[in-house]
């Protein structure tokens, strides 16, 4: 799963967009053989800035494929914050973010 | 004047129970992922597997921002904001969905309650956000028309 944001600083306050491709399989969808192809889907998503977890996203298969997510947090530019991504197969990506 | 030995063990067991309070105050339990409740089949379910028998309580304060009608349900684009003060999180619902628990956000004191995000709708549906503050469910809701169903299969 490839990790891809956007964060930009204004007034304090840090507004990131993050894409993270992943196909999200519900679980529910067959292939053309007719068969349940297996739920693959994010679990977590974190955000981590300064050693502490400021926001979390607990997600399952109702979540759109390429899972995209806004949110804003306390921050200055200049300064890195970091997202985790999990998976329920066990995979997972870390990206550390430049606040610009 | 000295202390007798039971004042000085009860005095321990009470600073030791202020410590353990102290301790486990300020920061915010980061949950692990909870399978049962984003398996749950049905919306009271998914609720109380979440959030026990937290009252739920109809509010303004609850931004909910959904199209009335998406074209494609596999991608319906979702914003939703808190202007509760103490909002310790937000979750979004789709009660027509298979499993309706859709995702859960969680906030520190250092995050802004609003969140845009992109969910599956399966069919014609509500979605249903709630909100956790000062030991309530503060509940809004949305009729969203789903021409083509989103969910797979």
């Amino acid at each position: 799963m490839k990790i891809r944001v956007k964060a930009k600083e204004k007034n304090g306050l840090v507004d990131a967009k993050l894409l993270i491709k992943h196909p999200m399989e519900t679980g529910r969808r067959k292939d053309k053989d007719g068969n349940l192809i297996p739920a693959k889907h994010l679990t977590t998503i974190t955000i981590d800035y300064k050693g502490e977890t400021v926001f979390d996203a607990h997600m399952g298969t109702g979540v759109s494929k390429d899972p995209y997510l806004s949110v804003s947090f306390k921050g200055v530019k200049g300064e890195s914050f970091e997202i985790s991504a999990a998976d329920n197969t066990g995979e997972s990506a870390k990206k550390t973010v430049e606040i610009k | 004047m000295t202390i007798s030995r039971r004042n000085f063990f009860s005095s321990l067991g009470t600073s030791a129970v202020y410590l353990a309070v102290l301790s486990s105050l300020p920061s915010i339990a980061w949950a692990k992922w909870n399978i049962k409740a984003f398996t749950a089949p049905n919306l009271d379910a998914a609720i109380k597997v979440n959030y026990g028998d937290l009252p739920i309580v109809d509010s303004l304060m609850v931004k909910l921002k959904a199209p009335s009608i998406a074209e494609n349900g596999a991608v319906v684009p979702i914003t939703v904001e808190s202007k509760l003060a103490n909002t310790k999180s937000i979750s979004l619902f789709v009660p027509d969905n298979p499993t309706p628990l859709v995702a859960k956000f969680n906030f520190s004191e250092n995050s802004v309650a609003k969140v845009k995000t992109r969910i599956r709708m399966g069919k014609t549906s509500e979605v249903i956000a709630l909100v956790e503050a000062n030991g309530k469910l503060h509940r809004a809701g949305k009729a969203v028309k789903v021409t083509i169903g989103g969910c797979g299969g």
